[in-house]
């Protein structure tokens, strides 16, 4: 089914961004940044408590300061149309159903005025009891629904009990992983305008899909899609919090309608995004294994509790990679939520994913010294014929070729396995590995159209997404080889709801999903118009219905290795190394694929060693929650981080045989920083991050 | 924010005269600390007074061997000016391991002496903190204390002192000019930053209108060896979880004297002249280190989450004299 073949061009070319001049310049728009000579700005108030009522809101001496043109409140602000989703009923009741959340907002002529009020206003609440920690005592968990879930929150093959008691070897560990925080580079960012006599909304938004946003709006404030047009050209990161659209969004758009004709500008602050825009919740993961002498899984427990809101639920379904990854003929996989008085988590960099094989990762690493056997070997030997869960074949897994390949460039063979016996002054030296996956996923619903412009030269348009992975320059590379014409000759337009609907830049299905629709369009204007098209010859079509996500278990899978050091003083964690190779079907831009790999690598070592919303159960709020104190890696964190790929291409995937590579380079990361971190000192971490104090003597 | 009104003056006198005469007002001069409090609504001053112009931006040498820093001279000028690389390499170190390029290069000296303790609850308008709104409450004590000090604190504040230079300074025992508006005075710099007590808004010995003009440094202590060693959760661009430096000097296998100071562990820049004490005349081995570090933290006081910062510093204290003196460990 690849149908467009390697080497006809520019798929496979480590092209530089397309918008690269721009950015770098300063000159390519984001969403704050389009102009406009009269806007004003909303900056909002947000509860201080985390469960409760607001009782009144006095905005007196806000409204004293001049430039502010209006305040919102529950008691004045538009009225939506559907509130039955409790994230995007923003002000339309005056329940507070967590700290940070929007209670008022100050619409102003300028962004300083705007802050300076919302400083002023007084919100008096009656606070409810709440609760915030998932590991207080009594606290209760529930099953989530396996429709509002997405998968199956639970399942069970074979006798698992029996196969525990059973097995030879037996691991059982409970790990833990905190809140983390997206934390993309461009904080997300609006602006809205409402033109009344036309009806017309229009977002300029920083978002992983404008299709989605405008979906979400146009349902909330009761308005025909058609009405509604988003913007986003250029995104500054995004990580998963902007794959939705979230209250800002709605809290801008009342700002619009209450200021028909002006445009308004919403930014949120670093500290604003820790209540606002989702997190990756907290899970406690217990995994128990049961593995004959030659390590060979005879039964697998993955059983996960997991932080949700009351105000929406969220399940973050980390156990689901337990029943993929390996061989065994028990298993079993549980999630259980916690539905507390906290923001309402969302997609982070492979949800579930991440920290879910952090856990597995670390146990299969346990499970090695328990059976004394290298953990690549340990791998091998657990290897699933067909994928466990549905019993299909394989599209293409080359989990242990990856396993050995990355040993072979790391220089795994020399290592000597016993923990805590290598040291170089003042440091302990250790290496880790583990493996990584993730699902090759193509999303429906996206469409694109290619029009012949006259002299060769097609346009190219699609809604689609550019978090700064590289879109703009990738869908080009696809397009100019599916045209059979240079990639000067191919101008491309995305990130607009005016252009054909596209899919979510999420579950790393952008590039199948979008590439797919493109080179759906050059074949249906190749069929509709033969190969030399007049000017203004156009088509569109749609990505494709693959039969054979029914018939394939369709997976990328990678290798992991870390270096890390520990300073036998103070504790230090250090990675001086990673290397990672992955199998993710052919490669569209070595380029931007290597940047999006290695920033997943590091992403996990942050995972590892840094991210960790510390929540206060007294107020509800996170208490680090900004840069300074909620840490992210610096340049001095890391140090040589290698990424490559099998050369490969997965004709059962899509017509390019290539798959999304946004999100396996985080999985499994952090696992093997921190089986590294053991190999280097014998102390077992289980929960993250791995601070300097958890390796102290 | 709150509006308010900004002037640069050109005598200092004139500066010292205009923030004086305003209770709301206060002085600015990097604001890298200040800035970002306005932001966040912990400072609401009335009037800024910018001292870059009247305050020295210079090095100078001093008789006898010391040098005069001038409170307006930048941090990433003063860590890379060769009196200070030649004779206070220890002083340097320390600057270079705070925050980030570009704070440095707006950060001055004076005000990197002033920049307010650390803690998240002081960061945060919306939870109670005597430092801020006096009388309100500690949160930090019965809530997230990983940063939290471990010596000298009180009830009602556990905040640690964040300078990375300041910690130098103390063992390089600095003492700092200040100009206010009865004349000049010259203050040590250990007895500059204040514990907490029963008022933690105030974190220096300076009295509203006192302006900072310099700090000088006495001749670097002869044959001795220095080191900045700084712990954090990060390899840069963090605060310190614990550091130290040490100055030490060794006759014969033995520590002649040694000048200790800790930073992140207490509301101030910490002088540890227990452990100096302990050291004087012992033998350059790792176990009388620990025993003296150890004696300096005998009476801290930790909780749950900031317990580690004792060990940590024992150790850390241990390894720098370990590496200073070339004891083995």
């Amino acid at each position: 089914m690849v149908d467009v073949a390697p080497g006809a061009g520019a798929i496979g070319e480590p092209m530089e961004r397309l918008e690269g001049r721009a950015k770098v310049t300063g000159t390519a728009p984001y969403a704050y940044e389009h102009p406009f000579d009269d806007p004003l700005y909303l900056h909002p108030v947000l509860s201080t408590v985390a469960r409760g009522r607001v009782l009144s809101v006095d905005t007196a001496k806000a409204e004293t300061i001049e430039g502010v043109r209006a305040l919102l409140t529950p008691w004045n602000a538009p009225r939506l149309v559907d509130t039955g989703d409790r994230e995007f009923a923003v002000l339309q009741d005056r329940e507070v159903l967590f700290r940070g959340q929007f209670v008022a907002a100050v619409i102003a002529d300028g962004p300083e005025i705007a802050r300076q009020a919302a400083d002023l206003v007084r919100v008096e609440y009656e606070a409810l009891r709440h609760e915030v920690d998932p590991s207080s005592p009594g606290r209760e968990v529930y099953r989530p629904d396996a429709e509002d879930a997405g998968v199956e929150p639970d399942t069970e093959q074979g006798d698992v009990e029996g196969a525990l008691a059973a097995a030879t070897v037996r691991i059982d560990h409970t790990y833990r992983t905190p809140r983390a925080y997206n934390n993309p580079m461009e904080p997300h960012t609006t602006i809205a305008l409402w033109e009344e006599e036309t009806e017309r909304l229009t977002l300029y938004d920083s978002t992983q899909g404008v299709h989605v946003v405008r979906g979400t709006v146009a349902e909330v404030v009761g308005l025909d899609p058609e009405r509604v047009r988003v913007v986003s050209p250029h995104v500054g990161g995004g990580f998963g919090s902007k794959g939705s659209a979230h209250a800002h969004n709605v809290l801008a758009v009342l700002a619009a309608k209450a200021s028909p004709g002006r445009p308004v500008k919403f930014a949120l602050t670093r500290r604003h995004m820790f209540s606002l825009v989702g997190y990756r919740p907290d899970t406690v993961q217990r995994i128990r294994m049961g593995a004959e002498e030659d390590g060979r899984l005879g039964v697998l427990v993955h059983d996960v509790v997991e932080t949700s809101s009351r105000a929406k639920e969220y399940a973050e379904m980390s156990g689901a990679c337990s029943r993929t990854m390996y061989a065994a003929s028990a298993r079993r996989t549980t999630h259980r939520l916690a539905a507390l008085d906290v923001p309402i988590p969302f997609w982070m960099r492979a949800p579930g994913k991440a920290p879910g094989m952090f856990a597995l990762e670390t146990a299969m690493d346990e499970l090695a010294y328990a059976c004394a056997l290298d953990p690549i070997e340990l791998r091998a030997r657990n290897e699933p014929e067909r994928d466990p869960q549905t019993g299909l074949p394989w599209s293409g897994r080359h989990l242990v070729e990856c396993l050995r390949r990355g040993a072979e460039r790391f220089g795994w063979d020399e290592r000597d396995p016993k923990p805590r016996a290598r040291r170089e002054g003042d440091w302990w030296v250790g290496t880790g590995v583990a493996s990584s996956m993730y699902p090759r996923s193509t999303m429906p619903g996206s469409v694109a159209e290619i029009a012949h412009e006259g002299q060769g030269r097609y346009t190219v348009s699609i809604g689609a997404a550019d978090l700064g992975t590289g879109t703009w320059t990738a869908l080009t590379q696809i397009a100019a080889d599916a045209l059979g014409c240079g990639i000067d000759r191919v101008r491309l337009r995305i990130g607009d709801t005016d252009l054909p609907p596209a899919s979510v830049a999420g579950g790393s299905s952008g590039i199948s999903s979008w590439g797919s629709a493109v080179v759906a369009a050059a074949r249906r204007l190749r069929d509709e118009h033969g190969g030399d098209p007049a000017p203004g010859a156009r088509s569109r079509a749609g990505t494709p219905h693959n039969p054979d996500e029914e018939r394939y278990a369709l997976y990328s899978f990678g290798a992991h290795f870390a270096e890390v050091r520990v300073n036998a003083d103070t504790g230090e964690v250090r990675v001086p190394r990673m290397s990672g190779v992955f199998s993710v079907g052919r490669i569209i831009n070595p380029r931007t694929a290597r940047s999006q790999l290695v920033g997943g690598m590091v992403m996990g070592m942050s995972m590892a060693l840094h991210e960790e919303g510390v929540v206060d159960p007294r107020f509800g709020h996170v208490v680090n929650g900004d840069l300074a104190e909620y840490h992210v890696p610096v340049n001095a964190d890391v140090g040589r981080v290698e990424a490559e790929w099998l050369e490969e291409a997965d004709p059962r995937v899509n017509a390019l045989g290539a798959a999304g590579v946004g999100e396996i380079g985080i999985v499994g990361s952090a696992a093997a920083v921190a089986n590294a971190a053991f190999h280097a000192t014998g102390t077992r971490v289980r929960e993250l991050p791995l601070t300097p104090d958890r390796f102290l003597s | 924010m709150i509006p308010f009104t900004y002037s640069r003056p050109s005598v200092a006198a004139e500066a010292v005269e205009a923030v004086t005469a305003d209770p709301g007002a206060s002085f600015l001069a990097g604001g890298t600390n200040l800035v970002d409090h306005l932001k966040l609504g912990i400072a609401s001053p009335t009037a800024l007074v910018d001292v870059r112009d009247v305050v020295g931006d210079q090095v100078e040498e001093l008789p006898r061997g010391g040098v005069r820093i001038g409170a307006g001279v930048t941090n990433s000028e003063l860590a890379a000016h060769p009196l200070i690389r030649a004779r206070y390499p220890l002083l340097s170190s320390a600057v270079l391991a705070g925050a980030s390029g570009q704070l440095r290069n707006m950060a001055t000296t004076g005000g990197n002496l002033l920049q307010r303790t650390r803690c998240p609850y002081f960061q945060d308008v919306t939870t109670p903190c005597n430092k801020r709104a006096p009388g309100s409450g500690c949160s930090a004590l019965e809530g997230y204390g990983r940063d939290n000090a471990v010596l000298g604190a009180s009830e009602q504040c556990v905040a640690t002192h964040p300078s990375d230079m300041a910690v130098a300074l103390l063992a390089l025992e600095a003492v700092v000019r200040v100009l206010g508006p009865s004349g000049e005075r010259e203050v040590p710099l250990e007895a500059f930053h204040r514990l907490p007590g029963a008022d933690p808004e105030r974190d220096t010995v300076l009295e509203h209108g006192e302006l900072i003009t310099a700090v000088d440094l006495p001749a670097p202590p002869k044959g001795a060896r220095s080191a900045y060693r700084k712990v954090r959760d990060r390899s840069s661009y963090a605060f310190a979880l614990v550091s130290v430096a040490v100055i030490v000097r060794v006759q014969s296998e033995q520590i002649a004297d040694a000048r200790i100071a800790f930073g992140g562990v207490a509301h101030a820049p910490w002088r540890a002249h227990r452990a100096e004490e302990a050291l004087r005349d012992r033998l350059v081995t790792e176990a009388s280190f620990r025993v003296a570090a150890e004696t300096e933290f005998v009476e801290a006081r930790t909780g749950r989450e900031n317990a580690f910062k004792v060990p940590l510093a024992v150790n850390t204290c241990a390894a720098v004299l370990r590496s200073l003196t070339g004891a083995t460990r």
